[in-house]
């Protein structure tokens, strides 16, 4: 999220596009309830059916799943051709005015460049021209042909209301009721926020789906806005957290990269990160990068770190590969390339896709371990559970071993919600059994290892032996001392860089926020960004204080926010050139002559003059990226991409098979089924349901009387079709499998018209599996493809393609 | 032999010297006895649950969840036992010229005593067949509206609107039957000697003689009639 | 007389942490079943209501996951029948049911999916209570709230019959009948039901009548705004208005919402026979067996005379067939 929760209640007008909130983040939905019942505010929701929040909502459309970025682009050019545009801060800031070097071009569906031989296109095209500098030459007139803005208008002219209509399925008249609705938020008045979440991600376009709506919130002036920004609903409790601290294989904690193979030192590993400023002035902030860097390794390795040994930069694995996701790691299981799999608080045979394959790559595994609350089907997977997991227990030699861990309410630490907001939670119940904290089981593990590493040696015991390891209690640091590890500390009296005499930090101190950090090895912070949330005032994460000064709905006092407590990122943007607030009533920021002051932590040095440097401090040209320059690798602009199962062929060019340069194993390929495939005539889409909580609550009893039983909804016209009836058993096919459930039918799915024939819409929540109190159920990745996003690979869970028919004496009771 | 037109098998002259005449088979008195049996029952426990000041008779049962659970299943065991009785008395109850005049007498019956104007009768006069009949009818509509409202075995059977009126109905029909309860049992001791009959199985020839002559003169003219020992 | 809680002004306040003594005590019971003359309780509390703002609702169920967890019921897993509704009615362990409409609105030609959360009303004139047989199953306490007291259910099920909006349920373990409570027990402690407590919309807000009907114009007000033009509150006078109300789109078509009644009351046959019936016919009842009693004391007995003896032995000597004048001597 740019921005928070309890910020949504300043909002005007709620687009649900790409995510569910009612029915996936009810309790975060109270503020869309806050900001209608107190605001006025509006709610629109855009998605495939009419879900729980199209219940509450005021104006809702259809869109076919995987469309999305078509709908963006059109409205990004209705706002264009209409002059919706909040002009001053598109040209202020914005690189609307910046040019693009000569050449850069688009034609058929893809960006100049395209190698399909390396499924990857050539980028370096993709940036500015610079002047002698290396600054990016400019044209604030707009008038420049190569400038982005007309790049973009060029860009989004192909996605007319017809078009948009045809390739999305969402009729043209509701289409443009809501290209009118978003269009009045240009006003400074008026602010506009972006709820989404997994209905964006989980396609092989999915981060271009979110530039989609980042673009479009930069065009109405609507980013660092107090009720405005693109805010992603982050689903698991503490994967914000996690991803924070480094959850995916390519980064470190607080979002630095880890490094690569031909990164051979610190220094050839610094060069591509310390992003110089594009545009005069600019803060270019990522130039702190070897201050967090240094720090890290401090934090990880102590005195073995040093300026000698590159900080012990070769302590660091090296990735041979973009990075080691799921899907990665999962094929190369399943081609037997690993032998023991370390499954933590996952249960990837019910959530990642094409369940036959993970079932096969586990049963290749030589030794399983899974540390879980519950009893996962993961760990499960070589049991025999009849149609529910129909395999033979004699032909799988995995050994799993599973290790009972705390739930959640029973240990204490921080949880970040997906405003940042770094929650301490204190234990509400003991744990059950020999059940034992995460930090218990891997502190025994690491021990013993390094004890084995201590005693035998190894081809390189350095990273393990001298890994910091000063807890009062080896085998069980605490929540605390992990925090404060985090948080990081003096490790040599800190003086002011403009006044030696003065004492920032006395050696041995919490730091106090990120800006104290050095790149000499004097500081150390396990995950920079959460600097300031265990300082020397103590746990600021701990913080209770709900006064809101200014009724913002900020709550500085509350927890703490990162970074630096900020709870609106790019806040600086909510004033315009002068420092005044866009909009008087939501003043967040305001430049006093002298600083920033108002109710939220400056995302800007408090001293920066406005006018001279601009809000965006974390990108180098210090303004929103409408193109962006080599970000993503699908495309500097989001282009209509099919799914990579697509029941039409793509609009713009009918070669095209979903994302160009998304990876896809050659063998899935073979699994998936081809454009407009006869044999699936249906899309298949996945989701979840309010009652339940991944695979988790399908174990509480209370949930499973809530909704125990796996279903599928599916509109009145298909049923009819097919001779389904409310209530009874179908089956539902794709290329990899196929499950049986009971089918919903409603009215809340309609079947869409769709480059001119009818498509229908086939619902399927994920919740149900074979252990557990509901009742046993097939799960919904027997039926997705294995591909992901093109940038991050996340699976293609939100489109595929599927067939459906009456199975009235299927195996379910 | 002679085709029974007023008497029921089982009726018969048990002695002649003096006149001793058998109106019920034993079956029959114990067939009665279980009914009537049931009706208390059921009177006082839906008395109990029909007025709040008589819900202290619930204690007579075990209390109120005991109440709620007895009544229902005597009232079953009440409608067969009461099916045994019709399928033996439905014949005789049936109406007759002779119950026209013997009910415009009536009046002078009950106010006066006066049965002298009476027609002679078969084995029933108007006012029994009236209990009779009247019996029959609201037993029926008492099962039928009391299983409609038989939440432990039967809370789904018919919609709620429907259990309304079923309620209302088997208040009233138990209404109806109390009363002809009353005036069954009042006759039964107004009459004198009319009890002997479902005790003994027997009445008087008198009593047979003044109150249902054509029953006894039938009998009489029975070649069994007289198998008296 | 002791500290009590404070009746809460909203769900969402936190609780008090520090025990407490009960709010509601048997001395605040106005009503009571099967029984008369109830003493008036020498204190009126505050009017309390649960306000369900239906234009909230996001059909989340944690209303329902909450009273299952507070009242510590034990529903069955059922299976999915092809609706959103489980389980798929109200209980004896369910006491709350979000029923699900999907609503084509004519004039609008939009979908709605009108979601409700079914339960007890509270009726301020309980059908439940004037249908009950049992004196003290149930109660109502004068801040409006309607109870049942279970150790004195028999289970006859007549609360069924009386309820005006089939709410009651009877056990079929205990042939008790079960239903919300509007958590008599928290709101004694001072605090809200555990349904508002939970409600992540607060859709459901609970607090004293008149401070909920206030808050429900606003709702109106706003759901107006949006063009809902027969927005309103429901809180039916045919039952003497309700301790849980609904703030509807449609309040001129109650019964769009899952069949919600239009226009509740007490059926007039429960009436009835709960009311002037129940006297008339014992009246009648005991005329008819004192009027036997007094014909029986007064009125002439029909004794059967010697004389009628001799005749019928005469009868019965005439008539045998076959031997006359048998004057068989025994």
């Amino acid at each position: 999220m740019t921005n928070a929760w309890t910020d949504i209640k300043n909002t005007d007008l709620v687009i649900v596009m790409g995510g569910n909130a009612a029915e996936a983040h009810p309790c975060g939905f109270k503020w869309v309830t806050e900001a209608k019942a107190h605001r006025g505010a509006k709610l629109i929701v855009v998605d495939p059916r009419f879900t729980r929040t199209a219940s509450v909502a005021d104006y809702y459309a259809p869109v076919r799943p995987g469309s999305d970025i078509a709908f963006l682009m059109g409205v990004i050019r209705y706002c264009i051709e209409n002059d919706r545009v909040q002009w001053e801060y598109v040209r202020n800031y914005t690189n609307a005015a910046l040019l693009v070097q000569e050449g850069f071009g688009w034609k058929d569906g893809l960006f100049d460049g395209y190698d399909p031989e390396k499924r990857a296109y050539d980028m370096d095209g993709w940036d500015y021209q610079r002047d002698d500098e290396g600054y990016a030459l400019t044209d604030p007139t707009l008038q420049d042909p190569n400038c982005v803005w007309n790049l973009l208008k060029k860009h989004v002219d192909v996605y007319t209301p017809d078009f948009v209509a045809d390739v999305c399925g969402t009729p043209k008249d509701r289409y443009l009721k809501i290209c009118e609705m978003i269009a009045e938020c240009s006003a400074p008045d008026r602010v506009m926020t972006s709820m989404y979440a997994l209905g964006w991600t989980q396609h092989s376009k999915g981060a271009q789906n979110i530039r989609g709506m980042a673009m479009l919130q930069l065009i109405l002036g609507n980013i660092g806005m107090p009720g405005g920004g693109v805010n992603a609903l982050r689903g698991h409790s503490n994967i914000q957290g996690l991803t924070d601290i480094g959850l995916l294989s390519h980064t470190i904690p607080g979002y630095l990269s880890m490094p690569k193979d031909d990164e051979v030192d610190f220094e050839t590993f610094m060069s591509t990160k310390l992003n110089k400023p594009t545009q005069r002035g600019q803060t270019s902030f990522w130039q702190n990068y070897r201050k967090f860097m240094v720090s890290f390794q401090k934090a990880m390795w102590g005195d073995a770190a040093t300026a000698e040994n590159d900080w012990a930069y070769d302590y660091l694995p090296k990735l041979d590969v973009p990075y080691y996701d799921i899907l990665r790691f999962f094929d190369m299981m399943s081609k037997g390339q690993v032998n023991l799999y370390f499954c933590q608080g996952f249960n990837p045979l019910m959530s990642f896709p094409n369940r036959a394959k993970l079932t096969e790559a586990l049963s290749k595994l030589k030794l399983l371990v899974v540390m879980d609350p519950l009893q996962t089907e993961t760990a499960h997977f070589w049991e025999n559970h009849g149609p529910f997991n129909d395999v033979d227990p004699a032909q799988i030699a995995t050994e799993v071993l599973e290790l009972p861990t705390t739930c959640f309410a029973e240990d204490e630490g921080a949880t970040v919600n997906s405003g940042r907001w770094l929650q301490w939670h204190w234990p509400g119940a003991t744990p059950p059994g020999q059940a034992k904290p995460d930090t218990w089981i891997l502190s025994n593990v690491f021990l013993r290892v390094k004890e084995l590493y201590r005693t035998e040696g190894g081809p390189f015991p350095d990273p393990i032996l001298n890994l910091t390891w000063d807890y009062e209690d080896p085998y069980e640091p605490t929540p605390a001392e992990l925090a404060k590890e985090m948080n990081g500390r003096a490790l040599s009296t800190l003086y002011d860089p403009t006044d030696p005499a003065k004492v920032l930090v006395e050696a041995g101190q919490q730091l106090p926020n990120f800006a104290v950090m050095r790149d000499d090895g004097s500081t150390m912070s396990g995950c920079w960004i959460y600097a300031g949330s265990w300082t020397e005032d103590g746990n600021m994460m701990a913080r209770r204080d709900n006064s809101d000064p200014g009724d913002v709905g900020l709550f500085l006092n509350w927890t703490f926010a990162w970074p630096a407590n900020r709870r609106i990122l790019y806040n600086r943007a909510s004033a315009d050139l002068a420092g005044k607030p866009w909009d008087p009533a939501r003043k967040l920021l305001e430049w006093d002559g002298e600083r920033w002051t108002g109710y939220d932590v400056p995302d800007i040095s408090p001293t920066a003059k406005p006018g001279e440097v601009m809000p965006f401090i974390m990108t180098d040209e210090g303004v929103g990226r409408l193109f962006s320059r080599k970000g993503l690798k699908d495309g500097p602009f989001p282009t209509h991409m099919e799914p990579f199962e697509s029941p039409v062929p793509n609009a713009l060019n009918a070669s095209l098979r979903g994302n160009p340069v998304a990876r896809v194993f050659s063998n899935d390929l073979e699994q998936m089924a081809g454009i407009a495939d006869p044999d699936f005539p249906c899309v298949g889409t996945t989701y979840r349901l309010t009652e339940h909580f991944h695979y988790w609550t399908k174990h509480s009893r209370v949930n499973a009387v809530l909704q125990p039983e796996f279903f599928v909804e599916i509109s009145e016209e298909l049923a009819a079709e097919k001779g389904i009836r409310k209530g009874g058993q179908v089956r539902v096919w794709s290329k990899r499998g196929e499950v049986f459930a009971k089918a919903v039918v409603t009215k809340r799915i309609r079947p869409m018209l769709v480059g001119g024939k009818s498509i229908h819409v086939i619902g399927i929540p994920i919740h149900w599996g074979f252990m557990g109190a509901a009742r046993k159920g097939y799960s919904a990745n027997t039926l997705t493809p294995f591909v992901g996003d093109a940038n991050i690979d996340t699976p293609e869970f939100k489109a595929f393609l599927v067939n459906i028919e009456a199975a009235e004496k299927g195996p379910l009771a | 032999m002679a085709r029974r037109k007023f008497s029921a098998p089982g009726d018969e002259i048990e002695t002649r010297h003096p006149v001793i005449v058998n109106r019920y088979r034993g079956f029959t008195r114990v067939n009665h006895w279980i009914t009537a049996a049931c009706m208390i029952v059921l009177l006082l426990s839906g008395f109990s649950l029909f007025h709040p000041d008589l819900f202290f008779l619930t204690k007579l049962f075990g209390g109120g969840q005991n109440t709620r659970w007895l009544h229902p299943i005597v009232g079953v065991v009440l409608f067969f036992s009461f099916v045994g009785l019709f399928v033996q008395m439905w014949r005789l109850n049936l109406p007759r010229k002779e119950d026209v005049e013997w009910t415009a007498n009536l009046p002078e019956l009950v106010l006066k005593g006066d049965e002298s104007k009476m027609p002679e009768l078969g084995k029933y006069n108007a006012g029994q067949k009236v209990v009779f009949w009247g019996m029959s009818v609201m037993i029926v509509v008492l099962i039928v509206s009391g299983v409609m409202i038989w939440e432990q075995f039967f809370p789904k059977l018919v919609p709620i609107p429907v259990r309304r009126i079923a309620v209302a109905v088997h208040a009233f029909a138990a209404f109806a039957v109390i009363l002809i309860f009353i005036m069954h049992v009042y006759a039964a001791f107004w009459a004198r000697g009319t009890i002997s009959a479902m005790t003994r199985g027997t009445v008087t020839g008198g009593w047979a003689f003044k109150h249902h002559r054509k029953w006894l003169r039938e009998l009489a003219g029975r070649s069994d009639g007289g198998s008296a020992k | 007389m002791t500290d009590r809680a404070p009746q809460p002004l909203t769900a969402a306040a936190n609780p008090p942490v520090q025990p407490l003594e009960s709010n509601l005590l048997p001395s605040d019971v106005v009503r009571v079943s099967a029984t008369k003359d109830v003493p008036k309780p020498d204190r009126q509390l505050t009017e309390v209501a649960k306000l369900i703002d239906v234009s909230k609702c996001i059909g989340c169920k944690a209303c329902q996951s909450a009273c299952i967890e507070w009242n510590d019921t034990h529903p069955t897993v059922e299976e999915n029948v092809g609706v959103y509704e489980n389980p798929h009615d109200l209980t004896p362990d369910m006491f709350t049911l979000m029923r699900f409409t999907e609503y084509e609105n004519p004039e609008t030609n939009e979908l709605e999916w009108l979601i409700r959360k079914d339960g007890c009303m509270h009726c301020e004139d309980p059908g439940c209570l004037k249908a009950c047989p049992a004196p003290g199953a149930i109660v109502q306490y004068s801040n409006g709230i309607v109870d049942f007291i279970h150790e004195n259910c028999i289970g006859c099920g007549y609360c069924v019959t009386g309820c005006p909006f089939d709410i009651p349920r009877i056990s079929k373990t205990d042939h008790k009948s079960y239903k919300c409570t509007l958590c008599s027990d928290r709101v004694a402690m001072g605090q809200g039901p555990a349904c508002a407590k939970a409600c992540p919309t607060q859709c459901i807000t609970f607090g004293p009548k008149e401070e909920m009907k206030k808050h429900a114009e606003e709702r109106i007000e706003d759901l107006k705004s949006r063009g809902f033009e027969h927005a309103g509150l429901y809180d039916p006078q045919g039952v003497g208005g309700t301790h849980v109300m609904y703030v509807l789109h449609h309040a001129d078509k109650p019964s769009l919402y899952a069949g919600l009644p239009d226009e509740p009351a007490i059926s007039p046959l429960v009436r009835e026979w709960k009311g002037p019936a129940k006297t008339v016919g014992l009246a009648a009842i005991g005329l008819a067996a004192v009027g036997a009693a007094l014909h029986g004391l007064f009125g002439r007995a029909l004794e059967v005379t010697e004389h009628e003896e001799e005749e019928a032995q005469e009868l019965v000597d005439e008539t045998t067939p076959g031997a006359p004048a048998d004057k068989g001597d025994a």
